[in-house]
C-alpha cells in the first residue's frame, strides 16, 4: 500500500521523532511510505483561532497534496480530525496512526520491545473526534516488556487546546496541574499519547516540576 | 464585561471555590453517568430530542401562533415581549393591577436573564425567590454560578451564617442541612400563602395544547404555580415543543442529564385556567430578547435547542475549575459560551468563544446533541481580532501556503531560538508554568532528505 505520511507542522518542526517513528513502524510492516514535501499545516491553527478563510485555503491545499494516496497516515489525531472536517473529499482515506494499524491493517503486535512502566493519556480529539477507541491500548498491550498502568481521570483534557493554552493560560495550567498529579500517581516512567501537542503541554508541566517523568509519542514506543 | 481569562484568574485562586466545585460537579456527573447507562435507547432519545428541537426552530413562527391560540382557548392571556424591558413592564403591570407588593418566584433562568427582580424592585414590587439555593443568593446579594445548582459555590457554614443574619428570627442555628432547610421552609411558607402573584419560567410550552411545564425538585414551584390567585410565566420562545407527546422524550432526558435522577420529584403541568382550582388568572409572556437573531444563524441556532440540563457544565474541564461567575452571564459553562455571545452580540462577549479547550466533553453528554465545539469555532470566526494577532495569523497563513517560505521559516525560528526558561512575547503565557519544547535540531523534512535523498 502506498501511504502518504502527514507529519504535521508541529511534528515536522518540534517533535520529528514521532513521524520518524511512524515511518519505522509502517516500513517494518512492509509498506511504502511517501513524504510529500509540499505539506505544511492542515489549517487547524487558523480554524482554532477563528480564521476560517485561511483555514479553508490551507485545507484545500492539503487535499491537493494528499489527493492521490491510497491512505494518508498521521501521528496526530487532532490534525486528522481537522482534515476530516475541512477536507471532506479525502476524509475517508485519512487515518491516525494507531487507528490505521489496528483498524485498517489489523495489526496489534508491531514487534516492539519497551521494558518500561507506561501510562496512556487518551487525548480529547482521539477519544471524541477521531474516535480511535481502544486501538492505542491494544497496540501498547502488544509491546513486549511494557507494563501498562491505568491513568486516573484519564478522559479529562490536559488543558492544551491550541491557542487556549496561551489565551487562557491560567485555566489551562489548572487543568495541566490535575493531569500531572494523575500521571505522577501512576508511578509511570513514561506517559504516552497519540498527539504530540498534548504531550508538549503535559511534558512542559512535568519538566517544569522536575518530575523526571518523560513524554513519548505512541509511535516512538511502537518503533522501539 | 470583564474578560473571561481575567475573571477566571481570580476564581482559580479561590481554593474554597475550587474544592466546592470539584466535589459538587464530580458527584452530579457520576450520578448522571450511572442513570444514563441504564437507558438502553439513550442515543435514540438524544436523536429524538435533537430532531424535535430542530423542527421547532424551523417552524417556530407557526408553533408560536399555535401556542398563543391554545393558551387563549384554555383561558390564559398571551403577551409578546421583544426584549427584557418589554417583558419586565408586562410583569410590573400585572403586579400593579392586583396591588401586589410582593411576588413569589419559581427558580427561573429566563427571569434572571431579563433582570426581572431588579426591574420589579424599581417599580416597588419585591420578588421573593423560593428555590432554596436562589433564596440563599438573593438574601446575600449574590448571583447564580450554575444553571441547576445556583449556589454550587457556597457551602453550608456560609449558609448558616447568612440565615442567622437574615431569616432565622434570632434563633440559634447549626449547619445541619435539615435545620437550614426547615428555616427556609418556615420563612417561605408564609410568603406562599400571602402572595397574590406567582411568577415562573418554564421548561417547556406545548404548542398543541397551550400547556406549560415546570420541572423541579423542591415543591416550591408547585406552590408558586398553584397557591397565588394570579400566575405569570415568562417563556423564552425557543422553549416550545410541538405536541404533548413530545414531552415523553424530554421528561426522560432532562432529569437524568441534570440531577442524575430517573425522574424529578415535581413536574407541574398546567393549561390555562381551571375554574375553582389553582390560579384564576394566567399570563404567558413570550420572550424574544435576542433569540430571533440567534435563530437567523444556521450554525449557531442549535444553541436554542438547549433544555438547560447543565450536564455540559459538570463535565467541562474549564467550568469545573473556574465556576460560573467567570462567564459573566446567567448562562455559564459551555452552553453559556455559545449562548451569551449570540444573545448579546459577539462583540459584547468576545472572550467567551475562546473559553474552551474544545475537548468535546460537552457535546458528548448533551441530551439534545448540541455540537458546542463547532459553534464555538463558528463564533470565534466572528470575533474581532486584535491587530497584532491578525498580522501574525495572516503571515503564518502565507508561510503555510508556500513550502519554500515554510522551510525558510523553520530554519529562521531555530536559528533565532535561545535556551530560556521564560520567553517574552506571545509565548510568555506558556513559559510561566510550562517548559517550552525546543525546536528539533533536525526537522523531519531535513532528516528525510538526508536519509532518503528526496
Amino acid at each position: 500500500m502506498r501511504i502518504g505520511l502527514f507529519v504535521t507542522c508541529l511534528g515536522d518542526t518540534l517533535f520529528p521523532e514521532a513521524p520518524r517513528a511512524a515511518v519505522t513502524v509502517l516500513e517494518r510492516l512492509g509498506h511504502v511510505v511517501v513524504f510529500p514535501r509540499e505539506q505544511t499545516c492542515c489549517g487547524q491553527l487558523h480554524q482554532n483561532s477563528g480564521y476560517l478563510n485561511e483555514a479553508q485555503a490551507l485545507a484545500r491545499r492539503f487535499a491537493r497534496i494528499f489527493g492521490d494516496f491510497d491512505a494518508v497516515v498521521s501521528p496526530s489525531s487532532s490534525c486528522v480530525g481537522v482534515v476530516r472536517e475541512l477536507s471532506p473529499e479525502i476524509a475517508p482515506r485519512v487515518f491516525e496512526l494507531s487507528e490505521f494499524l489496528v483498524g485498517q491493517l489489523g495489526v496489534e503486535d508491531v514487534g516492539a520491545y519497551f521494558p518500561h512502566r507506561v501510562t496512556y493519556h487518551p487525548t480529547c480529539h482521539s477519544l471524541r473526534v477521531v474516535q480511535v477507541g481502544a486501538a492505542p491500548l491494544r497496540l501498547l498491550r502488544g509491546v513486549r516488556g511494557l507494563e501498562l498502568v491505568q491513568l486516573p481521570e484519564a478522559a479529562e483534557c490536559c488543558g492544551f487546546g491550541g491557542t487556549f493554552a496561551v489565551k487562557n493560560a491560567d485555566t489551562s495550567t489548572a487543568m495541566l496541574e490535575d493531569k500531572c498529579r494523575c500521571v505522577l500517581a501512576t508511578g509511570a516512567e513514561v506517559v504516552t499519547a497519540v498527539d504530540g501537542s498534548c504531550l508538549m503541554q503535559i511534558g512542559g508541566g512535568l519538566s517544569r516540576q522536575g518530575t523526571g517523568v518523560r513524554t513519548m509519542h505512541l509511535a516512538e514506543i511502537l518503533a522501539s | 464585561m470583564t474578560s473571561f481569562p481575567e475573571a477566571a484568574r481570580i476564581a482559580l485562586g479561590d481554593s474554597q471555590l475550587r474544592h466546592n466545585l470539584r466535589n459538587a460537579t464530580t458527584t452530579i456527573r457520576d450520578k448522571r453517568a450511572r442513570v444514563v447507562a441504564e437507558v438502553p435507547d439513550w442515543e435514540e432519545l438524544r436523536e429524538a430530542g435533537r430532531a424535535i428541537k430542530e423542527d421547532v426552530m424551523r417552524r417556530l413562527d407557526e408553533y408560536l401562533l399555535q401556542f398563543e391560540e391554545s393558551v387563549h382557548a384554555a383561558g390564559g392571556r398571551v403577551h409578546w415581549a421583544r426584549d427584557a424591558a418589554e417583558a419586565n413592564a408586562i410583569l410590573l403591570d400585572v403586579a400593579r393591577a392586583h396591588d401586589a407588593t410582593e411576588v413569589v418566584k419559581v427558580k427561573s433562568l429566563t427571569t434572571d436573564e431579563i433582570g426581572l427582580n431588579e426591574a420589579l424592585a424599581a417599580g416597588g414590587v419585591r420578588a421573593i425567590e423560593t428555590d432554596f439555593a436562589e433564596l440563599i443568593l438573593q438574601l446575600d446579594g449574590d448571583w447564580p454560578s450554575h444553571i441547576l445548582v445556583p449556589a454550587i459555590h457556597r457551602n453550608r457554614s456560609e449558609i448558616r451564617d447568612l440565615f442567622m443574619r437574615t431569616i432565622a428570627d434570632g434563633r440559634e442555628l447549626s449547619d445541619d442541612p435539615r435545620e437550614l432547610a426547615e428555616t427556609a421552609r418556615l420563612y417561605l411558607r408564609e410568603k406562599f400563602l400571602e402572595a397574590k402573584v406567582g411568577v415562573s419560567g418554564a421548561n417547556f410550552g406545548v404548542a398543541e395544547t397551550g400547556t406549560v411545564v415546570v420541572v423541579e425538585s423542591e415543591g416550591n414551584g408547585r406552590m408558586c404555580t398553584t397557591l397565588p390567585p394570579v400566575l405569570v410565566t415568562v417563556l423564552g420562545i425557543e422553549k416550545l415543543v410541538p405536541t404533548f407527546a413530545d414531552l415523553e422524550v424530554f421528561l426522560q432526558i432532562l432529569p437524568r442529564s441534570s440531577t442524575g435522577e430517573r425522574m424529578n420529584p415535581y413536574t407541574s403541568l398546567w393549561t390555562g385556567v381551571t375554574v375553582g382550582d389553582g390560579p384564576q388568572e394566567f399570563h404567558v409572556v413570550l420572550l424574544d430578547n435576542g433569540r430571533t437573531r440567534v435563530l437567523s444563524d444556521e450554525v449557531g441556532r442549535q444553541a436554542l435547542h438547549c433544555i438547560r440540563c447543565s450536564a455540559c457544565l459538570n463535565v467541562c474541564p474549564v467550568y469545573t475549575r473556574t465556576g460560573g461567575h467567570a462567564y459573566g452571564s446567567v448562562y455559564p459553562g459551555p452552553i453559556g459560551a455559545i449562548l451569551t455571545p449570540q444573545l448579546r452580540g459577539v462583540a459584547n462577549a468576545k472572550s467567551l468563544p475562546y473559553a474552551s479547550s474544545l475537548c468535546g466533553a460537552c457535546y458528548e453528554v448533551c441530551p439534545v446533541k448540541i455540537d458546542i465545539p463547532s459553534v464555538l469555532l463558528h463564533l470565534r470566526a466572528q470575533t474581532e481580532k486584535d491587530v497584532a494577532e491578525r498580522i501574525a495569523m495572516r503571515s503564518l497563513a502565507r508561510i503555510f501556503g508556500n513550502t519554500r517560505l515554510y522551510e525558510w521559516a523553520q530554519k529562521l525560528a531555530r536559528a533565532g531560538e535561545r535556551p530560556a526558561r521564560r520567553v517574552p512575547g506571545p509565548l510568555a503565557a506558556w513559559t510561566q508554568t510550562r517548559d517550552l519544547k525546543p525546536f528539533a535540531k533536525e526537522t523531519f523534512r531535513e532528516w528525510w532528505s538526508r536519509e532518503r535523498g528526496a
